[in-house]
């Protein structure tokens, strides 16, 4: 999937991340702070670049705040980023825009 | 017996809650990707329960979603969803009719020969919220053979009544015509949610009403509300002692070849000692009440 647009998914809460994602030209690049960065900052990293790799996204910047978020929210929030960052710039980020487009939810998985 | 006294909602869109509401143990959590979710935040929420579904810690606890209508922009993406991460029970909101779950059915099952699910393995619930819905309850409750129970909403349901929750008189109707169309059809019936979370004599007072009409349970917004509720709807000790004396009674009758038993001079028959096993095996599900 080609990033098309900034975008952003998740809060600041507790147990939460926020993830911002924006076009880059080549490569990923992943940014990450965590308040359990030296517990599983290995750990969210291999969630986050996992799940990129599911959506096929190879061309990234990423920018993760973790507030203590579990693998399957991590996963959840990635992926609502790159789906909302794929919406053309054009085309105004409305939820009735979000709702139409595509979902592979095998891909999701 | 599937026990089914307590339906905690937890909004779809909120990451700690669904990573942590498998501690409180109600009989089943209902995921909202509707009322409790913003329309900018839809597409996160599914996901999220997308995800929150497939959680170990919620195998043992039955997981019910609460869609989108599919006549909003929302409702068959969610479906879409669900579906294929397994929920156990679909809630239908604002159902006014048969056809309504007629078409929750079809696209339903349209899903599960998509994905590889089983037919017919996802069950579904239908709330009913408006005047329209309480008097098809019965063509609504007999709608599928998929349904699992019928749920009354009350905010919806009062507004379009043209009045307001109040000390429950305004709901009577409603809850009779519910109940007996759940009854009716075999299925389960649950009630409105009780939104005043700090009051908790005035929670208990509705909870034994609701109990004595004889709904299955409650749908709950406050994970502090489960314990009061559970303990409400447990058998007394007393009832227990007095169901186990019922029961062996109408056994030893049964051994005796007598059609008609009696104990302690009151004569006991079919419905009594059906209640009493109801009694028995609701204590073994549930404990006895404290």
């Amino acid at each position: 999937m080609r990033i098309m647009r900034e975008a952003l998914a998740g809060t600041l809460e507790s147990s939460d991340l926020m993830v911002r994602i924006a076009p880059r030209a080549e490569g990923l690049e992943i940014v990450l702070q965590s308040e359990v960065i030296h517990q599983f900052g290995i750990q969210i990293e291999k969630v986050v670049r996992e799940t990129l790799a599911r959506l096929d996204v190879v061309d990234a910047l990423v920018v993760i705040e973790d507030k203590g978020a579990l693998d399957c929210v991590i996963k959840a929030r990635v992926q609502t980023a790159v789906l909302r960052a794929t919406v053309a710039p054009g085309d105004a980020l409305s939820p009735r825009r979000i709702a139409d487009a595509p979902v592979d939810w095998s891909a999701l998985s | 017996m599937k026990l089914r006294r307590s339906m905690l909602f937890l909004p779809g869109s909120n990451a700690a809650m669904l990573s942590t509401a498998f501690v409180f143990r109600p009989d089943s959590i209902m995921f909202d990707l509707e009322d409790a979710v913003s329309l900018r935040e839809k597409d996160a929420a599914r996901i999220l329960v997308f995800h929150a579904l497939q959680m170990p810690v919620y195998r043992d606890i039955e997981t019910v979603v609460r869609i989108n209508p599919l006549s909003s922009p929302f409702g068959l993406t969610d479906l879409e969803a669900v579906v294929r991460a397994g929920v156990d029970v679909v809630r239908l909101p604002k159902t006014d009719s048969a056809d309504d779950v007629r078409a929750l059915e079809r696209e339903v099952e349209r899903i599960e020969r998509d994905c590889g699910r089983a037919v017919g393995s996802t069950r579904l619930m239908a709330a009913i919220e408006s005047a329209s819905g309480v008097v098809n309850a019965v063509a609504i409750a007999t709608a599928s053979p998929r349904l699992i129970g019928i749920a009354l909403a009350g905010f919806d349901y009062v507004m379009d009544m043209q009045t307001e929750r109040g000390d429950g008189t305004e709901l009577f109707y409603a809850r009779c015509a519910v109940l007996h169309a759940a009854r009716y059809a075999r299925i389960d019936a649950f009630d409105v949610v009780y939104a005043d979370v700090n009051n908790d004599a005035g929670f208990l007072q509705e909870v034994e009403l609701i109990k004595r009409l004889g709904f299955n349970g409650k749908s709950l917004i406050n994970p502090r509300q489960i314990d009061l509720l559970h303990n409400a709807f447990a058998p007394s000790q007393e009832e227990v002692d007095y169901s186990h004396r019922v029961v062996a009674a109408a056994e030893q009758g049964e051994r005796q070849g007598l059609g008609v038993v009696s104990l302690s001079g009151k004569m006991i028959d079919a419905p009594v000692i059906e209640h009493a096993r109801v009694v028995l095996r609701r204590a073994e599900a549930s404990g006895v009440r404290k």
